[in-house]
C-alpha cells in the first residue's frame, strides 16, 4: 500500500502541468482510476479496514473473547456500540477483529488461486496442444461443481480450520485465474517481443515470467480483487453453515450463524455482521470496477 | 444439430468421470472409518472388519473407484451409513424441491434484471440508470443467507407477511426465491444493460430508426434479440451459483432440499451422500449449461448455421 501512496504524492503536483511524453505505464493506470469517484470510495473503505485489521488492539474498546454474562443480548447503545451477544461479548469489536480473519482468508486465498492458476493457465497457452488440452479439460472438471459446493466438499474431507479453508476457497479460485491468464498469454505469445526474447536466447521459463507474465497483468488485477470479495463471501457462508472458521474465532460468517439462534428477539445479532461483510464486498467491487476500467481504457466508451 | 448435442453430451462423460475422481478422492483420504461410523463406537472390532470386507474397503483405491465409478453409471451411489436407505432415491426424493426454488430463483433474477438493464441501457445516465446500478452493485455484494435472515426479520417476524421456514404454499416460496434471485438479478441487470449499450450504437439499429421504425419496436424486436445472447451466458452460468446458493437458502428456511440433505450429512459424515449430492448438482449444472448452449442456436442463426 505504500507504493501507492507515493505514487498518488508524484502524480498530484503533476496534473495541471502540460502531460510528460514518458511515463510509466502504473502511474497512468493510478493517474485514471483516481479520476474515477466509485473506485476511490472503494479503496478507501478497503485502507480504512485494512488499518483496523493492523489496528484492532487499539480500536477495539473490548476484547474478542472479553465475556460479561451478566452483560448478555445488551441492545446497541453508546457503550457496546452494536450490542452484545449471547456470552456478553462486545459485537463492535468482534467485527472489528473479524476484519482479520477476513482479510486474511481473502487475500491467501486468492493467493493459493492465482499462483496454482496463473501458472497452469500460462502453461497452458504458452505451449498449447496436448498440455494445453489436459490443464483445460481438468479446469472443465473444477468448474462443473459449483464453487460452494466444491469449497464444502473440500472442507467437509479436511476439516474445519482456518488453513483448511482458505485451501478450500482457494482451490476453487483456480479455474477463472487458470482461463484468464491462459488468454491472456495466447494474445501476447506471437508477439514481436516474444521473438526477440526467444531470438535472444532466453528460456521458456524467462519468457513466461519476465516478459508474459508482467505484460497479462491486467485481467489478474482485477480477478484478483473480486476474487478476495468471493472468497471473503464463500468463507462467510462456509462458517455460517458450522463448515468454517470455528468459534470462538470472530469470524463475520461465524458471528452471523450465532445471531441466527437468537434472531426471534436480538436483531442487533445477526444485523451489524452481515453489514460488515456487505460494505467489504461492495468496497471491493468499486475498487474491481474501476481498476478494470484504469487498466483498459478501449473498454470505457 | 443433432449431431452437435450428442457431442456435447459425449464430452459431458470424460468431466462427470473426472468429478467423481475429485468427489471419491476426497471422502476417501477424509478420516473416519466407514464402518465405524455405521456399526457405532462402541460396536466390537471383528465385526467392524467383517463390514470392512464385505463393503469391499480393504480393497485398493482405484479398485474401488472402478466400482464406485461403474455403479454410478447404473444409478447406483451406494447406501447412506445413518440411514441406510440407497442415496440415489434419497436425492431424487429431495431434488424436485431444490430444482423449484433454483428455477423461482431464476425466474425472480429474469423478471427483475432483464427489464431494468433495458431500461438502464436506453436512459443511459439518467436517475433510474444510476439508482439501479448502485442496487445492483449492493445486489452483488450482499451475502445471500444475510439477505434470507434480514427479510426473515422484517418479513416474517415483524410484518408477518410470510412464513419464516418450510416449503408448502406459494407464501413459502416468496422469500427463499427472492434471497436467492437476488444476486443473479444484479448480474444479469448488469450484463443486460452493457450489453444493450453495445448493440444501440450498432449501424443496423441506426437503420431501423433511419427508416422510421417506432423506438419501441426497434428496441425490443431490433435491439433485444441482439443483445440477449451474452446475458443467456450470464443466466446460464448464474444457475450453478443458484444451485449452490441453493445449499445455504435451505438452511435459513429450513427446506426440505438436496443442499440441507447434504450439510446433514456431512455432519454426520455419511459420505456416500456427500458424494451422490455434489455429483447430482454438477450433473445437473452441466445439463444446465448444455441446455444453454443449445438455446443459443434459436436467439442467433449464425451459430446454428455452423452446424448445419
Amino acid at each position: 500500500m505504500s507504493n501507492v501512496k507515493l505514487q498518488k504524492e508524484e502524480v498530484q503536483p503533476s496534473v495541471p502541468k502540460a502531460p510528460k511524453k514518458k511515463k510509466s505505464q502504473w502511474l497512468e493506470v493510478w493517474r485514471r482510476l483516481v479520476k474515477n469517484k466509485a473506485a476511490m470510495v472503494g479503496l478507501a473503505i478497503m485502507l480504512i479496514l485494512i488499518f483496523s485489521a493492523i489496528f484492532a488492539d487499539f480500536i477495539a474498546p473490548y476484547g474478542y473473547d472479553e465475556q460479561v454474562l451478566t452483560n448478555r443480548f445488551k441492545s446497541p447503545s453508546s457503550e457496546h456500540l452494536f450490542g452484545t451477544d449471547n456470552f456478553g461479548r462486545d459485537i463492535f469489536s468482534r467485527i472489528v477483529y473479524g476484519s482479520r480473519i477476513s482479510l486474511r482468508v481473502g487475500i491467501i486465498s486468492v493467493a493459493i488461486a492465482a499462483l496454482c492458476g496463473g501458472s497452469l493457465g500460462a502453461v497452458a497457452g504458452y505451449y498449447g496442444g496436448k498440455l494445453d488440452n489436459v490443464i483445460m479439460r481438468m479446469m472443465d472438471i473444477l468448474l462443473a461443481i459449483p464453487g460452494i459446493i466444491l469449497a464444502i466438499s473440500i472442507v467437509a474431507a479436511l476439516g474445519p480450520e482456518l488453513r483448511n479453508v482458505m485451501i478450500a476457497v482457494g482451490i476453487g479460485g483456480i479455474p477463472g485465474f487458470a482461463r484468464i491468464v491462459r488468454a491472456s498469454v495466447l494474445s501476447i505469445r506471437e508477439q514481436e517481443f516474444i521473438e526477440a526474447a526467444k531470438a535472444v536466447g532466453a528460456n521458456d521459463f524467462r519468457i513466461i515470467s519476465k516478459h508474459i507474465i508482467p505484460n497479462s497483468m491486467a485481467p489478474i488485477i482485477v480477478q484478483a480483487t473480486m476474487g478476495v470479495a468471493g472468497a471473503i463471501l464463500s468463507t462467510a457462508g462456509l462458517s455460517f453453515i458450522g463448515l468454517g472458521i470455528q468459534p470462538p474465532i470472530p469470524e463475520w460468517g461465524a458471528m452471523l450463524s450465532t445471531g441466527r439462534d437468537y434472531i426471534r428477539d436480538y436483531w442487533h445479532m445477526t444485523t451489524f455482521p452481515g453489514v460488515a461483510i456487505m460494505i467489504t464486498i461492495f468496497a471491493l467491487n468499486l475498487l474491481g470496477d474501476g481498476l478494470r476500467d484504469a487498466l483498459d481504457p478501449r473498454l470505457k466508451s | 444439430m443433432h449431431r452437435y448435442i450428442f457431442r456435447r453430451l459425449l464430452l459431458m462423460l470424460p468431466v462427470m468421470i473426472g468429478v467423481t475422481f475429485i468427489v471419491f478422492t476426497m471422502m476417501y483420504f477424509t478420516p473416519g472409518d466407514p464402518a465405524r461410523i455405521m456399526l457405532g463406537e462402541s460396536a466390537p472390532e471383528d465385526a467392524v472388519q467383517r463390514l470392512r470386507e464385505d463393503m469391499g474397503l480393504n480393497d485398493p483405491f482405484l479398485m474401488q473407484f472402478g466400482r464406485y465409478v461403474t455403479n454410478v453409471a447404473r444409478g447406483d451411489f451406494g447406501r447412506s451409513y445413518t440411514q441406510r436407505r440407497p442415496v440415489a432415491t434419497m436425492i431424487i426424493d429431495r431434488f424436485p424441491t431444490t430444482l423449484k426454488l433454483a428455477t423461482w430463483g431464476v425466474i425472480v433474477s429474469i423478471v427483475i434484471g432483464i427489464p431494468t438493464g433495458i431500461i438502464s441501457a436506453t436512459k443511459q445516465y439518467s436517475l433510474f440508470d444510476n439508482v439501479s446500478m448502485v442496487l445492483a452493485l449492493v445486489g452483488v455484494s450482499m451475502p445471500n443467507f444475510w439477505q434470507g435472515l434480514m427479510m426473515i426479520i422484517i418479513f416474517a417476524l415483524n410484518l408477518r407477511w410470510f412464513p419464516a421456514s418450510g416449503f408448502t404454499t406459494w407464501k413459502h416460496i416468496v422469500l427463499p426465491a427472492i434471497t436467492l434471485g437476488t444476486s443473479s438479478a444484479a448480474q444479469i441487470t448488469r450484463m443486460t444493460r452493457s450489453s444493450m449499450l453495445e448493440v444501440i450504437r450498432q449501424d443496423y439499429i441506426r437503420t431501423a430508426r433511419a427508416k422510421g421504425q417506432v423506438e419501441s419496436v426497434v428496441i425490443n424486436q431490433h435491439a433485444l434479440k441482439n443483445a440477449l445472447i451474452p446475458v443467456v451466458t450470464v443466466i446460464g452460468l448464474s444457475f450453478g451459483g443458484l444451485l449452490g446458493g441453493a445449499v445455504l437458502t435451505e438452511s435459513i428456511f429450513s427446506i426440505p432440499g438436496v443442499g440441507s440433505l447434504m450439510i446433514q450429512a456431512i455432519r454426520q459424515r455419511d459420505y456416500p451422500v456427500v458424494q451422490g449430492g455434489v455429483l447430482f448438482i454438477a450433473l445437473s449444472f452441466s445439463l444446465v449449461n448444455l441446455l444453454v448452449d443449445i438455446l443459443y442456436a434459436f436467439i442467433d442463426p449464425r451459430i446454428k448455421a455452423q452446424y448445419k
